[in-house]
């Protein structure tokens, strides 16, 4: 089963600002297969966010799409009216979004909120209660009936971001979007949501795209992981190829970042020296370049292209370049 | 003597009783970590030490000197050897203020005139490896890892004996919050410093704490060595709490003990243990109150210990 329900093809996206054309997004070429769980890594500013809002077209005024496409089913979301996107956002792409204090309207009742992103539907009151509780219940909310009742401050963290997901999955999605859904949340609450969205997932086959800066998360929910650094994807592959057989010199520096990799107590844990490059005027060649130890001459002055070293396992690196010819 | 002694520290906002009574100690130099659920009392542990929330009964000693309930006076000459490390990053720095008045300003408080206050911005920028034209901006034109490294500035400007942190690392990127831990294991080494940290990332306490304690309910269920901890949590909640790290490798085989339900609430705190409901490990005993027992530093409330 390979079929694609999304598909980021070039896409690239500036943001106008007064220093100039600040490049967020650069040649980004992705897919997301139905019902599979893809997640986007990369730290701070490499355009994770920049990338949602672009899918869903709910971007700043100053952005600019300068080139490529956002395809859902086959479509180009890019040239879609605002009418038709109303329509897909909520219904065939949902969101849930990073903090689960703020996405719930404080003075209206879960119950009140669910009846009303129902809005499309043609049931009754009682019927989309019904939905409503049956969907509390799915998520794991206890004795969801009188819960329905109850103002979003009567739920903890956790429940609430768990009444986020079931908000997210009444319409029965094709995408859910999840952005950093645990990041709000601690580690036994976390590992309570991932298992909830892989049950989920099993029970209504949408594809999800997760997006993380957490790996340990990433390694134990997704199919696939694309890694995006500075507004560009460096690579992308299998969950086990990228952290058993990273083939960029960055999603290598960042596993071994990672402090649930390293058993030991360490005095001196690695970091990746240096910052990102300046988005509104960007060096040339790799971006990665400064903060490579394995930089060589060809990567100051050319850009790598996103090359297929095996069956669905890309890198843009110059080193793989290397081995590849001689 | 140790540096801060915590001994059956009570809060109470009303009916609701958040610390049912918490003991701890920390050694001048030492590295201690609180973790926990939300909502288990963390915050409000070293928001009691520093006097900024309430403690209705119980006693926290720093160098000797009885400071719970100590009117301002008598804090405020104190913080110059307890800084506090707050969670927001941003939003613990003024947004009118720029950098050089936020991390100048302990010595402002302090009416400690004689210092030259551009000189000791510009130290402590390099401290924390920030540049020193920093000084000049103002907090929204800072990331969030930038604005972690001016709140450890801060909270160093008067190099204390003992720094506060409140999730420390909680939004950072792996990489920065790799600089992060560096930065206070290196500080920590050269000038002696002692830690209570909150965190709920367990990774970050493997690095850095010297002993743990784990919370549960406003209380302690176990304590000890952050190594004997690791390797053999006798509490089913450590125990539940420790196999909930995911980690960084899809093929980890993670034997995962779930928690049952959600934590009970404090206006209603169970009879017994007061994990047993929720306990996988549960047994009859465990409807009687368990107490507090040390043996040989390892402390644990557990009527039905893991072995």
């Amino acid at each position: 089963m390979t079929d694609t329900l999304l598909e980021i093809d070039r896409l690239s996206v500036d943001y106008e600002t007064g220093r100039g054309d600040l490049k967020a997004l650069r040649d980004i070429t992705f897919n997301v297969n139905k019902g599979e769980i893809v997640g986007i890594v990369g730290e701070s500013g490499c355009g994770k966010s920049t990338l949602i809002s672009s899918i869903l077209r709910l971007t700043a005024p100053n952005t600019r799409f300068r080139e490529g496409e956002v395809r859902f089913k086959g479509k180009d979301l890019l040239q879609a009216s605002e009418r038709q996107m109303r329509n897909l956002r909520g219904a065939d792409i949902s969101i849930v979004f990073q903090d689960p204090m703020q996405t719930h309207n404080p003075v209206l009742t879960i119950g009140q909120q669910m009846l009303d992103i129902q809005h499309r539907s043609k049931q009754s009151k009682a019927d989309k209660l019904a939905h409503a509780a049956k969907m509390l219940g799915a998520v794991g909310i206890p004795d969801p009936e009188a819960r329905l009742k109850q103002y979003p401050h009567e739920f903890s963290g956790g429940m609430r971001q768990r009444i986020a997901i079931a908000m997210a999955l009444m319409s029965e999605p094709d995408l859910l979007i999840a952005d950093e859904p645990t990041t709000a949340l601690d580690a036994t609450l976390e590992v309570q949501i991932i298992e909830r969205l892989q049950e989920l997932q099993r029970e209504f086959h949408c594809a999800i795209l997760f997006i993380s800066h957490h790996l340990g998360v990433i390694a134990e929910l997704c199919d696939r992981v694309v890694v995006m650094y500075a507004g560009a994807v460096v690579e992308s592959g299998e969950v086990r190829e990228i952290f058993h057989n990273p083939k960029h010199p960055y999603t290598r520096r960042l596993i071994e970042c990672d402090p649930g990799h390293i058993k030991e107590r360490a005095r001196i844990l690695p970091t990746i020296p240096g910052e990102v490059p300046d988005l509104a005027n960007l060096p040339g060649g790799c971006i990665f370049r400064d903060r490579c130890d394995q930089a060589m001459a060809r990567c100051a002055s050319d850009v790598p292209p996103l090359d297929q070293l095996k069956e669905g396992h890309h890198a843009a690196c110059w080193l793989n370049h290397e081995e590849a010819t001689s | 003597m140790s540096l801060l002694n915590v001994v059956d520290l009570n809060t109470s906002y009303g009916p609701v009783n958040v610390l049912a009574g918490v003991s701890f100690t920390v050694e001048p130099g030492e590295t201690y970590a609180l973790v926990g659920e939300s909502g288990s009392g963390k915050t409000t542990v070293i928001r009691a030490i520093a006097g900024l929330a309430p403690a209705q009964n119980g006693s926290v000693t720093f160098e000797g000197q009885e400071i719970r309930g100590a009117p301002e006076s008598v804090m405020r000459p104190l913080r110059k050897d307890m800084a506090m490390m707050f969670q927001d990053p941003v939003g613990s720095l003024s947004p009118r203020l720029t950098i050089r008045s936020l991390i100048t300003e302990p010595y402002r408080i302090q009416g400690m005139k004689d210092r030259d206050l551009d000189a000791e911005a510009k130290r402590l920028l390099e401290m924390v490896n920030l540049p020193t034209h920093f000084a000049d901006r103002y907090p929204y034109q800072l990331s969030g890892g930038q604005a972690r490294r001016v709140g450890v500035a801060r909270a160093l400007a008067l190099e204390p004996k003992l720094i506060l942190a409140d999730e420390p690392t909680a939004g950072l990127d792996v990489s920065v919050q790799g600089e992060l831990l560096n930065l206070l294991n290196d500080l920590r080494e050269r000038l002696g410093l002692a830690m209570v940290i909150i965190t709920h990332n367990l990774s970050v306490v493997r690095h850095v704490a010297d002993r743990m304690g784990i919370m549960y309910l406003g209380r302690l269920v176990e304590e000890g060595t952050t190594e004997t901890i690791f390797k053999d949590p006798r509490h089913p909640y450590t125990r539940c709490l420790l196999s909930a790290n995911p980690e960084p490798d899809p093929d980890a085989r993670l034997e995962r003990i779930a928690l049952k339900g959600e934590p009970p609430s404090l206006l209603k705190r169970p009879s017994g243990c007061e994990f047993r409901e929720r306990c996988p490990f549960a047994k009859d005993i465990c409807t009687q109150t368990p107490e507090w027992e040390v043996d040989g530093g390892h402390g644990l409330r557990c009527l039905a210990p893991l072995s």
